[in-house]
């Protein structure tokens, strides 16, 4: 932008918000320098904000609390990063119908607080310490506990956004059911801010366990993991996580969570460790690294973080396949992840090689699409997002191309950050 | 508005009386015919004679769905059986700018499925094959026209069933639930159709064969699928779905419980939910809809009972004990005189058969009748089904209500007597009343049965103009013709402007060679 330009923006940005800033270092957006930083307090100062963004051009990169802005593609340009902290409230806890309404800044575990004075929670774990409900919802994180209760997608019952021409549109409702119009719900979960800007959102909750139980036990190759992991999701005991770590090291655990009345989970609990056999132990409180991306999260040198997906049967040669290429150039790998799921998270050293990572993300890319699922790069240092294809391949991206082109034909929002360059 | 369903010898409506707001939704016969014809060539060469029907009497046999109150005799139907068959179909109506309807059993209750008069009606029930069921993956790959039981029938003797069980699960498809994103007793515990439907081969309305999700979870990009589950067939034709099988619960205990009154019954739901049971099923029916149960399937339900709770606990049996005690307790806190638990297989069924027939049953006690669907927050329950009353006494319109109390789900059935003059507006008012309450305490226009033809008018009740802009944002993505099921769900089209295409230039990130192009 040229001073003449940037200054009208931040006149007409100013006079839609009261809150907007010249951006700074810390503002950066995965590597790319912001230029204004606007922090609307609702969802009409958000509508605002997009009016006056679009009326100068300007490209917009949403931003809840910045727990994951490096997470897929640098954006083309970052000219407005429109942060939604101060939208930080719940707005209603309707306990008796086990719902609860939020602004989209709200930190998860703030929601989780509220929630939880009445013995209820949101069954989205926070797989990122310090996320917001928006950045949750537009990364599309979650937990070991999606093996029973799903994702956001399948908690998410209605929402407000702000399209990039600024305005306001609401899907869905305050209700568990309803099947009134499209869900655009569904289209904006993980959508890395490149289709609207999240400003609230209505969940249904879930009633807190009064008991939960822990089972781990050691394995020692791909098979006995996958092989554990059957016995668990066939069970009847009916898990509500089961979950996969292999370390550097080559110790493995399949650990399982049980949630529920006292007296079931500790009959449960025994059926657990006879099922899961010689080496089984149960403890009250969750194993280390439960629930935590593997990756170490350094804004100067970040460790290269992958997420693995596979239908259930491929997890033994997803795993093993993965292991083998990072053996075979040299990297240490660690892998933890929901692998009831079909779902795994992989770290790479942050001074990997670049061919290095390179290797393991094709070989291990080949055998998760092999197995009907998919290879993404999370998080990556910058030589590695250049040398590496970030998404990978995408069924349906030319669809997908149409949505974006009709919700922001400019592509104002977030170029660049998503799928096929999206 | 609302679906009136006549018994047998009551005659529906036929199309003079579609409201005017839905005439924009069936098209005029004749228009087009020569792209119809043109369709109908194509359709020829591809499939055996019996898959193209254009004799004007095999027509009306597809003239309506389950709400046989609209009914459209579509120019043309085909019944592919293969999705390339399918392709074909949808490419030359997307060539021709002939509409086209997708219907699976046509079990719908909102005209979803009804034909347009100048369109092309695609009917999946050839496609009816379970192509796989993965164990190991825990999920079932099947064709649209595969009936919604038959998935269960399939997996049980691998230990497992597909959770949703919309009322109709005897003959609906599996495409129109995915269509509809149909719901079912169970969905309380285990979620609705979308929450299942992990992947889908999709039939765009342009032509194009596309895969959305799949085996795995969480596929990069857009939840494009999210978005297909329940549009109504307005984003175009799953020819394939990739579901979620559940194991078989350890142990399934089904209660009948009796009280004096729906306000005693609600009171009790709410309670079991605060205390953190959750059942698989809460369902209630008031003292009309078990008097239609006891005339139609003699289901024996308790003598006197104001309204009855079909609880249904599941899960490991240590679990399930710990809730039925609790349940048990609650019900009776909260005035019940009597509780029931199926002690086999067939006391199990006996009680499901007087909720799953209850629509049905109403025919018993009323020539004609009108199934609404609407949801309120489960604490409104007693509140509303109080109005609803109050509505019924103050018009004369009488109202049995059969539904899903966990969830907030209402199906009151409103009766009247086409025969009689006035009737059927009077129940219309009722009806459309009921609607109105469910908006007033924050719920929606429908929570299963779909917006289809039926409701199209309502939505501007519960979202803005702006909301409706949007959702259409991602029909013109999908259909920028417009010819998917037009006239469904929204009550007036967006103009989609200038149809997409391919993009003009590379896109700047694969020119820069940071990305490539798939």
């Amino acid at each position: 932008m040229t001073t003449v330009s940037l200054d009208a923006a931040r006149t007409a940005l100013s006079s839609a918000c009261g809150d907007v800033t010249d951006a700074g270092p810390a503002d950066a957006v995965d590597g790319v320098p912001a230029t204004l930083v606007a922090r609307p307090g609702s969802t009409a100062e958000t509508a605002a904000v997009l009016q006056a963004a679009a009326g100068h051009g300007l490209t917009v990169v949403p931003r809840g609390r910045g727990t994951k802005l490096s997470w897929g593609r640098p954006p083309e340009r970052a000219d407005l990063v429109l942060d939604t902290s101060r939208m930080s409230a719940v707005l209603d806890h309707a306990a008796g119908d086990l719902i609860v309404h939020t602004q989209a800044g709200t930190l998860l575990a703030d929601v989780q607080a509220t929630v939880g004075s009445a013995g209820q929670r949101l069954s989205l774990d926070e797989a990122v310490p310090g996320s917001s409900i928006g950045g949750a919802l537009a990364t599309n994180t979650s937990g070991p506990g999606r093996l029973v209760v799903g994702t956001a997608r399948d908690l998410l019952l209605g929402v407000t956004l702000v399209r990039a021409d600024g305005v306001i549109a609401k899907a869905g409702g305050r209700v568990v059911k309803n099947v009134a119009g499209y869900d655009l719900g569904k289209l904006v979960i993980g959508s890395f801010g490149t289709l609207a800007v999240i400003t609230d959102a209505v969940f249904r909750l879930h009633p807190l366990p009064a008991a939960e139980r822990f089972v781990t036990v050691p394995f020692g190759t791909a098979e006995d993991a996958a092989a554990l992991v059957q016995t668990m999701v066939h069970a009847q005991v009916v898990p509500a996580a089961v979950e996969v770590e292999w370390r550097v090291d080559g110790a493995g655990t399949v650990g399982v969570l049980l949630g529920g009345t006292p007296t079931g989970v500790e009959a449960r609990t025994a059926a657990t460790l006879q099922l899961l056999g010689a080496g089984a132990e149960a403890a009250e409180t969750p194993p280390p690294g439960w629930g935590v991306l593997p990756w170490r999260d350094d804004a100067d040198l970040p460790e290269v973080g992958l997420k693995l997906t596979c239908a259930l049967s491929g997890l033994a040669p997803v795993l093993d396949t993965a292991r083998r290429a990072a053996a075979d150039v040299g990297v240490p790998l660690t892998l933890r992840g929901s692998g009831g799921a079909g779902v795994l998270y992989g770290a790479l050293a942050a001074d990997a090689p670049v061919d290095a990572v390179a290797a393991v993300v094709e070989r291990t890319r080949t055998a998760c699409t092999a197995h009907g699922g998919s290879l993404v790069v999370l998080e990556a240092p910058a030589a590695v997002q250049a040398a590496v294809d970030t998404w990978g391949p995408v069924p349906a991206i030319d669809l997908m191309r149409r949505v974006k082109e009709q919700f922001d034909p400019e592509r104002r929002l977030a170029p660049g950050r998503f799928v096929g360059g999206i | 508005m609302s679906g009136t369903h006549g018994t047998e010898t009551t005659a529906g409506p036929v199309l003079g009386d579609i409201p005017p707001e839905a005439t924009a939704a069936t098209g005029e016969a004749g228009d087009n015919a020569a792209g119809v014809a043109a369709v109908g060539r194509v359709a020829r060469a591809l499939m055996p004679t019996t898959g193209v029907i254009s004799d004007p009497t095999e027509l009306r046999t597809y003239e309506c769905d389950g709400l046989a109150h609209y009914r459209v005799t579509p120019a043309l139907v085909v019944l592919p059986e293969t999705t390339e068959q399918l392709a074909a179909v949808v490419r030359a109506c997307a060539e021709h700018g002939v509409p086209f309807v997708a219907r699976g059993s046509g079990t719908g209750l909102s005209g979803g499925a009804l034909p347009r008069a100048d369109g092309v009606l695609i009917v999946t029930s050839r496609m009816r094959t379970i192509r796989e069921v993965r164990r190991a993956d825990q999920r079932a790959v099947l064709e649209p026209g595969v009936i919604n039981l038959d998935v269960t029938r399939a997996a049980t003797g691998e230990g497992y069933y597909y959770a949703p069980d919309p009322s109709s699960q005897q003959i609906c498809s599996i495409g129109g639930n995915l269509a509809e994103n149909s719901g079912g007793a169970h969905c309380l515990k285990y979620g609705f159709t979308s929450n299942h439907v992990l992947g889908a081969e999709l039939v765009t309305p342009q032509g194009d064969v596309v895969q959305l999700g799949g085996l795995a979870p969480d596929a990069p990009g857009y939840d494009l699928l999210g978005t297909v589950v329940g549009s109504e067939g307005t984003l175009g034709i799953a020819t394939t779905a990739t579901v979620r099988v559940v194991r078989l619960p350890e142990e399934v205990r089904t209660l009948l419980v009796g009280f004096r009154s729906t306000d005693d019954a609600g009171a009790a739901t709410s309670a079991i939910i605060g205390s953190g049971v959750l059942p698989a099923a809460i369902e209630m029916m008031d003292a009309l809809a078990i008097e239609a149960a006891e005339a139609a399937v003699h289901c024996n339900y308790p003598d006197g009972a104001g309204a009855v709770l079909v609880i249904e606990l599941d899960g490991p049996s240590a679990e399930v004990q710990h809730e039925y005690d609790v349940v048990e307790r609650l019900c009776q806190e909260h005035g019940s005189f009597e509780l029931r638990l199926a002690i086999d297989a067939t006391e199990r069924a006996l009680i499901w058969k007087g909720r799953k027939s209850a629509f049905a049953a109403v025919g018993r006690i009323s020539p004609d009748y009108i199934v609404q669907d609407g949801v309120i927050p489960r604490t409104a329950l007693p509140e509303v089904l109080r109005a609803i009353a109050d509505l019924s006494s103050s018009s004369g319109v009488r109202v049995a209500n059969v539904f899903h109390a966990g969830d907030g789900n209402l199906h009151p059935l409103v009766l009247f007597d086409d025969a009689k003059p006035g009737a059927g507006e009077a129940a219309e008012q009722v009806s459309g009343a009921i609607l109105d309450l469910c908006i007033s305490h924050g719920g929606a226009i429908t929570g299963e049965h779909g917006v289809g033809v039926d409701k199209a008018a309502y939505m501007p009740k519960m979202f803005t103009d702006d909301d409706l802009d949007t959702m259409q944002l991602v029909r013109c993505a999908f259909d920028p013709g417009g010819i998917a099921n037009p006239g469904k769900v929204f009550p007036t089209p967006r103009l989609c402007g200038e149809v997409p295409g391919k993009r003009k230039h590379a896109h700047p990130l694969v020119e820069a060679g940071l990305a490539d192009a798939f």
